[in-house]
């Protein structure tokens, strides 16, 4: 179960992840980037702070848009990842593939640079 | 002690699955990085199980946990269709995966990362699927 809120403040999109995305929930993350790409968002931030757990199906999810953001210009930013959940990405090495922020700070300057 | 839990075949318990996983594992001590990484092969075991054997959601995958010997024994039973070998699966690389878009793909490398050993067998309807780690 995933809750996602959409918050967008001076050309940023900050979607907000609080819960566990697994192979039920991983759509509604799905949806909510492509809801985002789709209103023309450029910038996005994966607030991941209350993110408890991500699977496999979650990591699918981010993977899937780095060619497509890749070619469209779209940045997306994930930060506030804890320790548990960020050993889930770099266990695969997608923390090099992805641009991960230690905190929102941090990654609303790497979303601007 | 071996401590046992079933779950619907449906992804929706998959959180179930999870909380009895972090509640049988409370007393063996682990940190909590390890700990969710141990629960999570199990998840993708289970996740895999329930999107591609075609169980429906009235039969139940069955899962327990026995601590022995300085090991982790997780074992998965359920009753669906034949499941391919894990240890013999071959996944896409991750460039392949990324190259494709697909959004999925990198569960069973996850296990076998994550993992000592994996055992599977099926017979009479039955699929066992037994991983191990040592602690």
């Amino acid at each position: 179960m995933i809750n996602i809120d959409t918050v967008v403040e001076n050309g940023v999109a900050t979607l907000k992840l609080r819960g566990d995305v697994d192979a039920s929930s991983s759509i509604d993350l799905d949806n909510a980037i492509s809801n985002t790409k789709n209103a023309g968002h450029k910038k996005i931030l994966i607030d991941a702070v209350e993110l408890n757990y991500i699977s496999s199906a979650g990591l699918g999810v981010f993977m899937s848009y780095i060619k497509d953001f890749e070619k469209e210009g779209i940045k997306l930013v994930l930060f506030g990842l804890n320790e548990k959940v960020l050993n889930v990405f770099t266990m695969l090495g997608l923390d090099q593939l992805l641009s991960i922020a230690s905190n929102e700070a941090d990654a609303q300057k790497l979303i601007n640079a | 002690m071996k401590k046992t839990f079933q779950i619907p075949c449906s992804t929706n318990y998959l959180k179930d699955a999870r909380g009895f996983f972090n509640e049988a594992l409370s007393d063996v001590g682990l940190d909590e990085t390890t700990q969710n990484a141990i629960i999570l092969a199990v998840d993708e075991v289970c996740a895999n199980i329930i999107i591609h054997s075609k169980c429906k959601e009235s039969q139940f995958i069955k899962l327990s946990l026995e601590v022995k010997n300085g090991k982790l024994i997780f074992e998965i039973m359920d009753h669906g269709a034949r499941n391919f070998d894990i240890n013999t699966y071959e996944g896409p690389e991750l460039d392949e995966i990324i190259e494709s878009k697909r959004k999925g793909g990198v569960g069973i490398l996850l296990v076998k990362k994550i993992m000592d050993k994996i055992e599977m067998k099926s017979s009479n309807g039955t699929n066992i699927c037994r991983l191990y780690k040592s602690i």
